[in-house]
């Protein structure tokens, strides 16, 4: 029973980071119908910067702060100078520049931090909590991820539900013309939206930097399962991230936990075909499905 | 090489020398022709640019099956690699264990990775983009971890070693193996130009762009838009077959690292950077991804850089490439040469 419980708790912590990276795609997908395969890139390049300000500071919030106010100018940047020109074209053209863009991080990365992951401190304690005399897995850092990220993802949600400014970017993503004939500056929504995403990427990147280390691919994997966790909820649905993220982190830690780590990969293949079989569109598309 | 197909008739006073128009015999002619400078070019090469001619072949079959699927098609896969390795586990089995002849042995491959294909692309034809995109990649990062779970069939990582394909006698005792996996390479990717080419002509090729284009004016003129989808990934599937069984061949080898999630990657963006839908952009692509890397490597070696910049520059090119040519040649090499010519053809019309 207790082991059930570590399983459960430990898949809703990672859960949480797979949802935030999933978050990451979801509004970069909505705002400009692009896969961001850069991604997993940037919140590495973040992570890194992050792990060069506690190092010479000794501070981790200083470091923290830095990352996620690097994820913003990365964010913004990329889409300005680099996705602009693909957007609308060909989803091939832009899928391949983002993965150029991943490539080409990870490469300049190893120029400069060099190719030997490193450790990077956690927020708090990692020591688990002690319940009723039996240690739990679950530590106060894993507390603060969960909570980071549910808070992160109300913000994002209150931000596009409540404000003028959500509206604007919404609009410029659902209807890009019309909202221009508005007097909605389109170009800058989708320069905010991506500002935006690589914010909650490069919180991702600092919250599970402590349990994969940092190293130019060490975050491959958290990429793979948040684009898997992002198909899963639906790429139109930013619940459906979250939903996906955790649904995602607590099967695939059940599936290490019971039957092995090396089945982990085929484990999110399955939930995912299973899942695509019955809604087409991920579990929180709004959509009617396709008939064959 | 669909433009040569739908091209409009030119004037006949301009006399060139082109391929018979049949279809059939057009194809016969190319095989030829290629067949002959395959032959020519393995006796002139040494025997590492052999093998790097059977890694081209190779990389062309599944390139070739993959343009079929994005170009022609219209789907985007990230799956191909695992396919690949369906192929190449079928021919290790086979040859290895079983003891089957050689082409039995590729064609056993072709088969059971077209079933998995099946199995794949029907699940597929219900996604659309990103969510084919998704599912090909949890089924390419998915199955290699079976080769891992069965390890006593599978070899665990080490992967299963096969025998070196035996040279026939005929050619020679001194005929270097490096040649004969050269040809082995070369006519499996003859093969492929020869179906292929027949089939992007045929009624199934036009099915398939009609799917592409429109969807629904497809589904209105009577095309089942799903099964031609699926279609569509089972002959790529095949290809991909094909040319997994042919890599087991030239390795020697066939172990869950040549399938990682890279090389399905690799083949997205070969087919990008030679260009969609053309089998002359496969061979653009299968020339990128067996020439690239050795280039980048000798070109970092070329200057005295710290063993961290050194290390990483390929990878920075590779990067690079892939961004530069997909913004300045967003129809790949293949369409950016096209576009030279048709410039070229113009201008000269003009000053004639």
């Amino acid at each position: 029973m207790t082991r059930f419980v570590d399983l459960t708790l430990n898949g809703i912590s990672t859960g949480a980071v797979y949802a935030a990276v999933a978050l990451a795609l979801v509004m970069i997908w909505r705002a400009t119908r692009i896969v961001n395969f850069a991604q997993g890139g940037m919140l590495m390049v973040t992570t890194f910067i992050a792990s060069d300000v506690i190092g010479s500071t000794g501070s981790y919030w200083l470091g923290f702060v830095v990352a996620l106010a690097c994820g913003l100018v990365l964010g913004a940047l990329v889409e300005r100078v680099l996705m602009r020109r693909v957007e609308g074209g060909p989803p091939l053209n832009a899928v391949i520049v983002a993965l150029g863009l991943l490539i080409l991080l990870e490469a300049l990365a190893g120029m400069i931090w060099g190719n030997t992951p490193r450790s990077f401190p956690p927020a708090f304690s990692i020591r688990g909590y002690d319940v009723g005399g039996t240690r739990l897995l679950f530590a106060p850092n894993d507390t603060f991820i969960v909570l980071v990220v549910v808070g992160v993802a109300l913000g994002l949600a209150a931000l596009f539900r409540y404000t003028n400014l959500g509206l604007r970017m919404r609009a410029a993503a659902l209807a890009p013309e019309v909202a221009r004939v508005l007097g909605v500056r389109v170009g800058r929504m989708f320069t905010l939206g991506w500002a935006l995403a690589a914010f909650v990427g490069s919180l991702a990147g600092v919250l599970v930097a402590p349990s994969v280390f940092v190293g130019p691919s060490q975050f491959d994997p958290i990429l793979i399962f948040g684009f898997t966790a992002a198909v899963l909820g639906g790429l139109d649905s930013p619940p459906g991230a979250v939903v996906g993220g955790v649904v995602l982190g607590l099967v695939l830690s059940y599936v290490s936990g019971y039957e092995g780590a090396s089945l982990v990969t085929l484990a999110a293949l399955v939930v995912l075909i299973a899942v695509l079989m019955i809604r087409p569109g991920g579990l929180f598309s709004t959509t009617r499905e396709r008939r064959v | 090489m669909s433009a040569h197909a739908h091209a409009p008739a030119r004037p006949p006073a301009r006399r060139r020398l082109r391929l018979p128009r049949a279809t059939l015999a057009r194809t016969l002619a190319l095989v030829l022709l290629g067949a002959l400078v395959l032959l020519l070019a393995s006796e002139g090469l040494s025997s590492y640019q052999n093998l790097q001619l059977a890694d081209g072949c190779y990389y062309f079959a599944v390139l070739a099956g993959l343009t079929v699927l994005t170009g022609l098609s219209g789907q985007i896969s990230l799956g191909h690699g695992a396919l690949m390795a369906v192929g190449a586990y079928t021919v290790a089995l086979l040859v290895g264990n079983e003891h089957w002849p050689l082409v039995a042995a590729i064609v056993a491959a072709v088969l059971v990775s077209s079933a998995v294909g099946v199995l794949v692309g029907a699940a597929g034809s219900r996604l659309r983009g990103p969510y084919l995109a998704g599912a090909t990649l949890a089924f390419a990062i998915g199955l290699p971890a079976l080769a891992e779970k069965y390890s006593s069939t599978f070899g665990g990582a080490n992967g299963l070693t096969i025998d070196p394909p035996a040279v026939p006698s005929w050619l020679g005792a001194s005929f270097p193996l490096e040649r004969w996996e050269a040809w082995i390479a070369g006519i499996g990717a003859l093969v492929v130009v020869f179906v292929m080419n027949n089939l992007v002509r045929s009624g199934i090729g036009r099915s398939f762009r009609a799917v592409r284009d429109d969807e629904i004016a497809a589904s209105l003129c009577g095309l089942h838009v799903g099964r031609w989808q699926t279609l569509a990934f089972v002959i790529s599937a095949a290809c991909a077959g094909l040319a997994g069984g042919l890599l087991a061949v030239v390795l020697q080898l066939a172990a869950p690292g040549s399938f990682q999630l890279g090389l399905s990657l690799s083949l997205l963006t070969a087919i990008a950077l030679g260009g969609l839908g053309s089998q002359i952009g496969a061979i653009w692509g299968a020339a990128v991804l067996v020439l690239l890397p050795g280039w980048s490597e000798d070109l970092a070696h070329s200057f005295s850089l710290s063993q961290k910049v050194s290390a990483n520059l390929p990878l920075a090119i590779y990067g690079v490439v892939l961004i530069v040519a997909m913004l300045a040649w967003p129809t790949g090499i293949q369409g950016a040469l096209r576009r030279i010519v048709a410039i070229a053809r113009r201008s000269s019309a003009r000053g004639g």
